[in-house]
Parts: C-alpha cells; sequence; structure tokens
C-alpha cells in the first residue's frame, strides 16, 4: 500500500449529511484515527459521549475519575474503602517493636516506627513479620491499621505501669523463642528509651540510639548531644527518634497473637511507691497537663488563684492579663509567651487573639468561658461556656471541693 | 551513717558556642552527691586529667577528684567498672546522656550489668537513705514525680529535672587535688568504622494528600482545617454549665 491518502470524496459527502439514508453506516465505519486533508487529526463531535439516562448526551471529561458525582454521593457514603490485607504465614525473621504506649493507645511515634519496621522487612531478604510487644492495659483498636502482623499482648499485673525490671525479663524471654533480626524502640522519656538501654545491656549489643534515618544497611544517630551525625551499619536494637519513618495507611495487618510462656518475674529491686503529688504551680508551663488561664474578664483575680489550687490546675494568662500586671510575665500563653502543649487548656475570659491561639496550637481539648458567644476562643472549643466567669468558676470550685470531701470519706471509710 | 557516693563526670560541650563546659547532667549529679555525702563524695572522670574543665566540678566545693588516665579512643566502661569494684561504694550517679562522644547514654547501664547492681534511670531527687534502703524520686514527662525505692547499693543516671549545680568557685577548683590513675584502656574498635559529621537539620514531614482526582486535591487544598466548634452553652443556669466543665474535667482524668 502507498502512503498517499486517498480520499472517497462521496463518503465524505455522505458522513457530513447527516440527512442521507447511508449516513449511519458510513459515520460507525470510521473507527480510529481520521486524519484531515492537511494530515491533522480529526475528532468527530458527534461521536464522543453517550445518551444519559434522560435523553441528553453527556460527555465525560474526568476519563472516569469522577467517583464523588452528584448522583452517586449517598452510596460513596456508605461505602467505607477496606485496605487491602497484608499477610504473612511462614515468616523468615522477626523484626519486634515495643512501643511506649502512652495512656494504652499508639502514639504517633509509635506508629512511625511500626511504619519504619516494615520498610526495613522490604529490604530485607526473605518475608519478615514486625511484631508489636505490648505491656499492661491495651486501649488501642487499631492494631491492624497501625502496621502490626503479630501482637505479643502482656497485660499480667506485673508489667503494669512502672515495671522496667519485669518488662526486661519478658523481653528476654521473646528473644529466647523469636531470635528478632531487629529490636526497635522509641527513644523517648516515656519509657522506651530506659528498656531499650536495658534489654541492649542484658543481650550484650551495641544499640544504635537517637537514630533518624535508618535503612536495613546503615543508621544515622545523633552524637554529642544533638551536634553530630553518626553514620553506621545498622545494629541489632535501634532507638529511634520521632518522625524516623512513615506510619503504614495503605495496608491491614493481621495482628496475631503470639503467645510467649514460662516467663517467670522475679522480685524487682525497684519498688513503685506510686505518682507523687506535684505541686501544679511548679511545673513548667509549656509541659502542665492541665492549665487554667486567665484573661481580660477576670475581675475577681483572689477567685481565679484560689480555683486553680482547689482544681490543681497550672495557671497561664493571656497577654492583656499579664500587661496590666495581674499575672508574671513567664506565665503569659501565646506567641510572645510560651507555646503550651496542655491536653486540657480552660480558657477563662480570653477571647482568643491569633498570637494567643498559636500558642495553644497544640492542645487537645479547648474550654471556654466567655460571655461573647461569637469570639474566637468560642469557635476553637471543644465546650464553651456563655456567662459570668465569676458564677462559673464558684460553682465548679463547690463541686472540686464536694469531689475531694467525697473521696477522703471513701478512703476513712475503707480504713 | 553517710553513704558512699561517686559521681562519674564527663566534659561537656554547649550547645551553641560548642566550647566544653561543666556537662548540664553531670554537674546536677554532682549537685545530689553533695546533698547526699557532703565533702566525702567521690568524683570520678575517665580521660585526660589535665583537662582544666574538670576543675569547674572540683570547685563546687571538693578537695579532690580521681581521674583514670586513659586515651580519648578508648572504652571507659571497662576501666570505670574494675575501679568500682575495688571500692566500697553505695551509690553511682552519672547524666542521663553525656554531652560528647556517641551519647548513647549506656554508661550507667552497661555499669550496672557489670556489677550486677539495679539502675534506676531519670532520677529527680534522692529523698533519703534508711537501712540500706533508698527512697527515690524519678522525673517523668510533664513535671510528673514518682516515688521508688531501691536497696544499696545502685546505679542512679540524674536527669535535667534534679537541682541545678552550684556555682563553681575558680580558686578552690584550681587548688583541689587530681588524683590521676593510670589504666590501660582498649581502643573501640566499632566505633573506628563510623563516620562523623556535623549534625544536618532534620528535614519538615511535609503533609502530603493522597488524593486521586483533580477535585480532591482542590478540595484537600482549599478546604478549611475542621472548625466544627464544639458544645456551647448558653441559657442553661451557672450550675449546670460548671457541672458541663467539670465532667469534662473528670472526663479527661486531669482531676484526681
Amino acid at each position: 500500500m502507498s502512503d498517499i491518502i486517498r480520499r472517497d470524496p462521496r463518503r465524505e459527502w455522505i458522513a457530513r449529511n447527516r440527512l442521507h439514508p447511508l449516513h449511519d453506516s458510513v459515520a460507525n465505519a470510521v473507527q480510529g484515527e481520521v486524519r484531515g486533508p492537511s494530515g491533522l487529526l480529526r475528532k468527530n463531535p458527534h461521536q464522543v459521549g453517550s445518551i444519559g439516562p434522560n435523553g441528553l448526551k453527556r460527555i465525560d471529561r474526568l476519563k472516569g475519575n469522577a467517583v464523588a458525582g452528584v448522583g452517586n454521593k449517598r452510596s460513596a457514603a456508605n461505602q467505607e474503602t477496606v485496605l487491602p490485607l497484608h499477610k504473612v504465614d511462614n515468616p523468615d525473621f522477626y523484626i519486634v517493636v515495643v512501643p511506649d504506649m502512652i495512656g494504652g493507645r499508639l502514639s504517633g511515634h509509635d506508629k512511625d516506627i511500626l511504619g519504619l519496621a516494615h520498610t526495613m522487612t522490604s529490604t530485607i531478604e526473605g518475608t519478615g513479620a514486625v511484631v508489636a510487644v505490648c505491656f499492661g492495659e491495651s486501649k488501642e483498636a487499631h492494631y491492624d491499621l497501625a502496621g502490626v502482623d503479630r501482637l505479643i499482648h502482656l497485660s499480667a499485673s506485673e508489667y503494669e505501669g512502672f515495671a522496667p525490671e519485669a518488662r526486661l525479663t519478658a523481653l528476654t524471654h521473646i528473644e529466647a523463642q523469636l531470635a528478632p533480626k531487629h529490636w526497635l524502640f522509641p527513644d523517648s522519656i516515656h519509657g522506651g528509651s530506659d528498656l531499650g538501654s536495658r534489654l541492649a545491656a542484658r543481650l550484650g549489643e551495641r544499640p544504635a540510639t537517637q537514630a533518624w534515618q535508618v535503612s536495613s544497611e546503615k543508621t544515622v544517630c545523633r552524637g554529642a548531644g544533638g551536634s553530630l551525625d553518626i553514620t553506621r551499619q545498622t545494629p541489632r536494637i535501634l532507638m529511634l527518634l520521632e518522625e524516623c519513618g512513615e506510619a503504614i495507611d495503605e495496608t491491614r495487618h493481621e495482628a496475631l497473637a503470639i503467645e510467649v510462656d514460662g516467663i517467670s518475674v522475679s522480685e524487682p529491686a525497684l519498688q513503685d511507691k506510686g505518682l507523687m503529688d506535684v505541686d501544679p504551680s511548679a511545673i513548667p508551663l509549656a509541659e502542665a497537663e492541665f492549665i487554667l488561664s486567665a484573661g481580660n474578664g477576670i475581675h475577681n483575680w483572689d477567685q481565679f488563684h484560689k480555683a486553680a489550687t482547689i482544681l490543681g490546675a497550672t495557671e497561664g494568662a493571656s497577654r492583656v492579663a499579664v500587661d496590666d500586671g495581674f499575672m508574671p510575665r513567664f506565665r503569659q500563653v501565646g506567641a510572645t509567651g510560651t507555646w503550651v502543649t496542655a491536653r486540657v487548656y480552660l480558657a477563662v475570659g480570653i477571647s482568643g487573639a491569633i498570637q494567643h491561639m498559636q500558642g495553644i496550637g497544640q492542645c487537645d481539648k479547648v474550654v471556654a468561658i466567655n460571655t461573647d458567644a461569637g469570639c474566637d476562643m468560642v469557635k476553637r472549643a471543644a465546650l464553651s461556656v456563655i456567662g459570668d466567669s465569676e458564677e462559673i468558676l464558684a460553682e465548679l470550685m463547690l463541686l472540686a471541693q464536694a469531689r475531694k470531701k467525697g473521696s477522703q470519706e471513701e478512703q476513712s471509710d475503707a480504713a | 551513717m553517710q553513704p558512699n557516693v561517686v559521681s562519674l563526670v564527663s566534659i561537656g560541650r554547649h550547645p551553641q558556642s560548642g566550647r566544653a563546659r561543666r556537662a548540664e547532667q553531670d554537674g546536677r549529679g554532682v549537685e545530689l552527691g553533695l546533698k547526699l555525702a557532703g565533702e566525702k563524695l567521690s568524683v570520678l572522670h575517665v580521660g585526660n586529667p589535665e583537662e582544666p574543665v574538670l576543675r569547674q566540678y572540683v570547685g563546687m566545693g571538693l578537695p579532690a577528684m580521681t581521674v583514670l588516665k586513659q586515651d580519648e579512643t578508648a572504652d571507659a566502661v571497662p576501666a570505670l567498672s574494675d575501679y568500682l569494684q575495688q571500692e566500697k561504694i553505695d551509690i553511682v550517679l552519672t547524666g542521663v546522656r553525656s554531652e560528647s562522644g556517641e551519647s548513647s547514654g549506656m554508661v550507667p547501664y552497661l555499669l550496672a550489668e557489670k556489677l550486677g547492681w539495679p539502675v534506676v534511670a531519670r532520677v529527680a531527687d534522692i529523698v533519703s537513705i534508711k537501712d540500706g534502703v533508698a527512697e527515690v524520686l524519678l522525673a517523668l514527662p510533664r513535671g510528673q514525680r514518682r516515688s521508688v525505692t531501691v536497696k544499696l547499693p545502685f546505679i542512679a543516671s540524674v536527669d535535667n529535672a534534679a537541682a541545678p549545680a552550684r556555682q563553681s568557685a575558680f580558686g578552690p577548683g584550681q587548688r583541689a587535688r587530681m588524683e590521676s590513675v593510670n589504666t590501660h584502656g582498649e581502643v573501640d574498635q566499632i566505633r573506628v568504622n563510623w563516620q562523623e559529621a556535623p549534625a544536618k537539620p532534620r528535614p519538615k514531614r511535609l503533609k502530603t494528600v493522597k488524593a486521586k482526582t483533580a477535585a480532591d486535591r482542590f478540595k484537600a487544598a482549599t478546604a478549611k482545617p475542621q472548625g466544627g466548634s464544639g458544645k456551647v452553652m448558653k441559657n442553661e443556669s451557672a450550675a449546670e454549665k460548671a457541672k458541663a466543665i467539670f465532667d469534662l474535667l473528670i472526663e479527661e482524668n486531669v482531676i484526681r
């Protein structure tokens, strides 16, 4: 065949004339590329799209990606995406992660480490399973979504609370049973680095601490008080900094339980005598758990200080209260003061300037007491109460005192 | 009876200028040791006895200190454990992490494993010592404290929450005796193969949007962070409002 484009003027004329009796057969017969006289690609707009349910022509320009269309919005909302299940049947090796489990749940740090464990298993030859070892009571419901292939949950009472020695004994048993390729610990003040160091000393391994860039061969960790990057071979025991890996979010995992038997915990040398009562005003504002913060709306300052002592809260203040001389400068919360990380922040009479809102950005629960229902603090708060702060603080103090009395009576009854 | 206390000290590093200084946590360890044993506290360092920074530790009110003379590349733990085994010691105080070298914080754990003593991590204070049992306060996150009792002898690492080190006096520090003990250290073979470089700033994690379509990406880029304001109580009585706040505080477990 020659390359010369041959034209059939009669067929073209029929194709143009939609009233011609042969038009349909000619128009449908033209398939694939159609070139114009100058060799340009021609599209027939009459053949694009399809006829919709009510007789109108519909052209899909999203190439089939229009998932959240108007018509199927309702069905999309009901549909819950089921992530693909990552299955490990007969693992060749194990990587054990010992998460902190602050408050019985996996923290962001823990999840990052589980994600890192999976990237490590994928680069090591053979199939590996990621094992999580959890101590004490667990409130975590989604081990499967965090990337736990196997779960060792030791919930006996001897592991509860402060029990580094009992936990170490359990870990040495797991070492004997599974012989894991790597042990990963969070390098945190919540007990992860303590437990990791204990295990490393017991096993005689040299751990990598403060590691932040880890592959199966090489590890970069911080040294000399954070001023040095040490590049070294990846050891068996690693203590990892925050954001060392990406958390799992595209797969589900089995979270099958592994039983560990025959752990005999001997009498610990460290006897836990429980948490101490700490003076809340002595806790630095930046790390206080519960802050009662005062702003321009406070008029009775004696009552405010009394409320803080009765509730056991650390005192904070907005800039106005500090500038007016009611509170010391180190109590100021906000961009020019302290950036706080409290779990509960009770803002009394603070309307919420943007600098103040920046300072409380990391707080979990904000409670506002204010007279103005439209202020920014009320918009940010999980619970807002509109009214006079003096009355509400007085009622709060009554409630706290009644609770204290109740618990004291209970104790005396028990005694 | 005063306990036999040893404080292990190292050469610190100022975080901004990088100059050698009295290490923050070791200084606190010496301060705690002074509180427990007074002038009888022995301060121990492994390394170069000529180092001028060591004078800052003895300048805190001590007549002398001991230095186990060793090369910088050598491992400090064997020399330390040999020395500590010879003496009759009740408490060994260290910092949590050194400010130079590997700063792995493993020294107290390795010593404890070699000597067979318990190790208490992140101590804020040692409250009392009675009948061979010490009551120790541990520093927990968020300024909380836990009380723990432990039998002597033990090793404790001193947290930043402990009492700050007192000012060091220059003259007494210069006049103090430096007792140097020769030890033969083995070169740390594993460490020879490491590469060290000044610390690079760590990359900040970016928020990645995993959207399949342009519409989803657009929504992720433009949607406001959920301002779904919580419960607002307006017309209830003051008692009801206070009750709601109090319930939330109890639910969050901040009122004990």
